[in-house]
């Protein structure tokens, strides 16, 4: 056997488990959905050609339209507000001469809670009758919102609570804001920039890379967003799981909180129309897929040259 | 720059009381606003931690300060809920997969970050786009593989694909890999080191903290995963973890509210503990997934 046999074999046997999990858990499942996006079948029957009917029931399915609108929703105001707090945190963790590594692990706990954990405890601190939120508006006056009993303010709470559990990203982008060089700070100062002017043109545009990888990882987050969106719509409703733990009560209240991929899964495993299913799937896939290709074309650092 | 030379009076500002006292009114600000939304972040939890000490009567009130303390109820939590089963369901869960993930990322990572091979580029990008792709694209076919050789209902699917490598954490030890230098690997290999025996012997040794990292990483969304045990195991219940329970425990002891609370603040007290020993490698491991540079 010549040495680079050899070698292409050994480097084989490192990669061999991954290869064989990429290609059973990954490519097969995704050539199946796309053959399946075009038959017609449910967990009892065998999977009927039907052409492109999924895709032209897509057309006209008010609750998919729903979920859609939904995902953008939480695509437009969650991903942006995340990053604004997740940014201003770390300013802020930056500014602080004492107590700075104390404060960043207590901002940091909450995203360490497990997200049912967390959604249930968000429940009952915006319970509308009895939470303790809505008294103490209402000791000072304001009478607070239904939160996650109204459909207008359902998905706000979810962002409170995706605000609330911002540790990870608040994390990277203060190992990005102290990555700053802090002789530029001292110039702008000499300038005499103030705060803000220094936030504006030397932080920002410095850490301006680690927004672009936020924004995008956070879409294709907000993509697949489905624990909290569940387990809110499920207790918010009072009556959480119903039979093999599926809800009967996803997108509580009024169909406000059905993401997208919430919407696929009741398709799928509630109504069992797995052939139209398999198609909501390949729609999440080409849009999660165009937004994974920016993140790569935009990151050389990320695809990872050795420095 | 030029502007520092047109304005040389900044450069030394004279340190007069208005200057100081304009400081000091900054740092109480900013210490009072970090002390502000410190007590915001800690609400949630601490709030929890009360009802969960409350009688079940109190805990349907709006009271958040318990008339009386009842720790009994994280015991009786084990006794007259199915936490137990949830508790070890999700241990087994979490333990397995973690360990069966390292073993079988490690060397692909390692294959990555510092073999050569054709087509390298284009695996790592594949790795990319399974860790970037949301779960639920394959979700229906996955369940139809495992339903057909019968192992829904049990935790089987969540442990099995863990023995082919997870991408998220392949990506992380690369990352991590990649800051070993060369020269490391290159002394093995004259020494006539293997390229396995240099893994295990030279490479494990010096990517302990980023082993730590993934490994904890996996674990804690293995014991977080909520998709997955809804997705496989909904139709058995002897097989639920504690976020499905969790979840469910509402509608069948929807009451009991203390025991609501207390099984929750049992679910996420294991995680913080683990936080605190192993804060480090895990501040690290977060800043590895974000951006170099």
């Amino acid at each position: 056997m010549s040495a680079k046999v050899r070698r292409g074999l050994t480097t084989f046997s490192f990669l061999a488990p991954a290869l064989i999990g990429i290609a059973v858990f990954f490519l097969y499942p995704l050539g199946s959905a796309v053959y399946f996006s075009f038959t017609k079948f449910d967990l009892l029957s065998v999977p009927e050609w039907v052409g492109l009917d999924n895709y032209r029931r897509m057309a006209d399915d008010p609750f998919l339209l729903q979920s859609i609108r939904n995902t953008l929703w939480m695509v437009v105001v969650f991903v942006p507000v995340r990053i604004i707090g997740a940014i201003g945190l770390s300013m802020l963790l930056t500014q602080l001469k004492r107590g700075a590594g104390f404060f960043r692990t207590l901002f940091y706990l909450p995203a360490l809670v497990p997200p049912v954990a967390a959604t249930i405890a968000f429940v009952y601190l915006l319970k509308p009758g009895t939470g303790p939120v809505n008294h103490f508006l209402s000791m000072i006056g304001i009478e607070g919102p239904l939160w996650f009993n109204s459909p207008a303010w359902a998905k706000p709470s979810l962002v409170l609570l995706g605000l609330w559990a911002i540790g990870d990203l608040m994390v990277i982008f203060l190992a990005a804001v102290l990555g700053v060089p802090s002789s530029l700070y001292e110039a702008a100062e000499l300038d005499g920039a103030n705060a803000w002017q220094r936030f504006r043109s030397i932080t920002l545009p410095t850490i301006r890379p680690v927004v672009l990888f936020a924004a995008v990882t956070g879409v294709i987050y907000t993509l697949q967003y489905f624990d909290q969106a569940a387990v809110a719509g499920s207790i918010a409703s009072g009556q959480a799981t119903v039979g093999g733990g599926i809800s009967s009560n996803f997108g509580f209240p009024e169909g406000s909180t059905f993401t997208y991929p919430l919407w696929l899964y009741t398709v799928g495993f509630r109504y069992s129309a797995l052939g139209y299913a398999n198609a909501l799937a390949i729609g999440l896939f080409v849009v999660a897929l165009a937004v994974t290709l920016i993140l790569l074309r935009r990151a050389k650092a990320f695809s990872g040259e050795e420095s | 720059m030029t502007a520092v030379l047109e304005a040389p009076v900044r450069m030394e500002p004279a340190p007069d009381r208005r200057v100081r006292r304009q400081k000091k009114l900054a740092w109480i600000a900013r210490h009072s606003i970090a002390i502000a939304i410190g007590i915001m972040f800690v609400t949630p939890v601490v709030y929890l931690v009360l009802l969960s000490l409350m009688t079940s009567d109190q805990a349907l009130t709006s009271d958040y300060w318990p008339n009386s303390w009842h720790p009994e109820n994280y015991i009786r939590v084990f006794e007259v809920t199915p936490l137990p089963r949830y508790l070890l369901n999700t241990v087994v869960y979490a333990v397995t997969s973690t360990a069966l993930v390292l073993l079988s990322s490690v060397p692909a990572a390692y294959a990555l970050a510092k073999l050569k091979f054709r087509g390298s580029n284009a695996l790592f990008l594949l790795v990319i786009c399974v860790m970037m792709l949301p779960p639920q694209v394959v979700t229906v076919p996955l369940y139809l593989m495992w339903a057909r050789y019968g192992l829904t209902g049990s935790l089987w699917p969540l442990i099995i694909p863990a023995l082919f490598g997870d991408a998220f954490c392949i990506f992380l030890l690369r990352q991590f890999l990649l800051t070993i230098p060369t020269e490391y690997l290159d002394a093995a290999r004259v020494d006539g080191c293997g390229e396995w025996r240099t893994l295990l012997r030279v490479v494990l040794p010096m990517a302990r903290p980023g082993i730590a990292a993934a490994g904890l990483f996996q674990f804690f969304y293995c014991w977080n995963d909520y998709y997955g045990p809804l997705l496989y195991t909904s139709e058995n219940e002897s097989a639920w973890t504690l976020s499905l329970g969790l979840a469910s425990f509402h509608s069948v002891h929807h009451v009991d509210w203390n025991l609501v609370t207390a099984a929750t603040v049992l679910a996420m007290a294991p995680l913080i503990v683990i936080f605190f020993f192993a804060q480090r490698a895990f501040v690290q491991g977060i800043t590895l997934t974000g951006f170099k540079g």
